[in-house]
């Protein structure tokens, strides 16, 4: 199924969890912070959340800035 | 434990450095984080942004270079031109550094100028405080808007003393220090030093802090620059705790006239 992740269409399987896509992607153990459709998805959820079709994800880390 | 005696408290936390540095800029983290230790800041602000898909994996964290062992990290609200943007901003920022809740609120107005939109701030102060943020607000240097931030229950008010990145220095001091004579929570000039004097003259004015970037990153040596923004923080604070003498039109003896033998 196709969700929108950080602003990019993404295949993923059906049923998926957020914890899937972390390990997908390569991000276990990073600091980041995940959004579903705006709200906040906590990490201590990651293996409970499943995706919907054309959910919209954003994975934000912290960059420079001031 | 701080052993200073004369500390800054933010939202009841005390620090021994009243320089806040960003994080944005740096050629590379490596030189973040040296600027930022040569600053001996203890706060330090960052940005969120969207993880870039499929980089190597293996690339460096900012926070590895600015651990939040030892930094209080304070992730802003920059980019963000309405009040929701800023709100899921710190929301995610909460998320990602695990419940901490002091943030810096940024609420944009224009591109060019990089003004605070003050309607939108105080909207979003407002929904962030009620949901238990503690809010460092960056504002423009209105006093009456200072004090309305600091009544909602913002922990620190940071107007501009001239444009982000402008490096224009302190363009109207008689703001701040009314922003100052007012306050009950921490004035902190956010934006506009462009050098150590800048710094020295917003501390001298009474500022309890300052928070600066550019200044530091954009210098030829940024970290012989952020030794130079620690000193001129530090010597501004304790000018303004001395009280500096009054201005004269005329001049007045340093050496005794009595006793002269010509």
């Amino acid at each position: 199924m196709n969700i929108m992740l950080n602003g990019e269409p993404y295949e993923i399987s059906e049923g998926a969890t957020a914890q899937n896509l972390i390990e997908q992607l390569e991000l276990v153990g990073k600091r980041l912070a995940m959004e579903v459709n705006q709200e906040i998805v906590p990490r201590s959820t990651f293996h409970e959340h499943q995706f919907q079709t054309d959910d919209h994800v954003e994975i934000v880390h912290a960059i420079g800035g001031g | 434990m701080s052993t200073n005696s004369d500390p800054l408290i933010i939202a009841g936390k005390e620090y021994s450095s009243r320089l806040l540095t960003g994080s944005g800029k740096y050629q590379d983290l490596e030189e973040t984080r040296l600027a930022t230790e040569a600053a001996e800041a203890e706060i330090v602000t960052v940005a969120i942004r969207r993880t870039n898909i499929g980089q190597n994996p293996d690339e460096p964290n900012l926070l590895d270079a600015l651990p939040p062992e030892k930094y209080t990290i304070l992730p802003n609200t920059a980019g963000c031109y309405t009040a929701d943007d800023a709100i899921r901003t710190c929301r995610l920022a909460r998320e990602l550094l695990d419940g901490h809740d002091l943030v810096k609120l940024e609420v944009l107005g224009d591109e060019k100028t990089l003004f605070p939109d003050v309607t939108e701030t105080l909207i979003a102060a407002e929904t962030l405080i009620k949901d238990g943020f503690k809010v460092m607000v960056y504002t423009t240097d209105d006093p009456l808007i200072a004090k309305r931030l600091e009544e909602m229950g913002c922990v620190a008010v940071m107007p501009l003393a001239a444009p982000i990145g402008s490096g224009l220095g302190i363009r109207n001091p008689y703001n701040i220090r009314l922003i100052i004579e007012n306050a009950n929570v921490p004035i902190l000039v956010d934006a506009g030093v462009g050098t150590a004097s800048d710094a020295a003259i917003a501390m001298e004015l009474g500022c309890d802090g300052i928070l600066m970037n550019t200044a530091i990153a954009a210098a030829q040596n940024p970290v012989l620059m952020a030794s130079a923004m620690k000193k001129a923080v530090q010597a501004g604070r304790e000018a303004f705790l001395a009280g500096r003498m009054p201005r004269k039109l005329y001049a007045s003896a340093s050496s005794p006239i009595d006793g002269t033998f010509f």
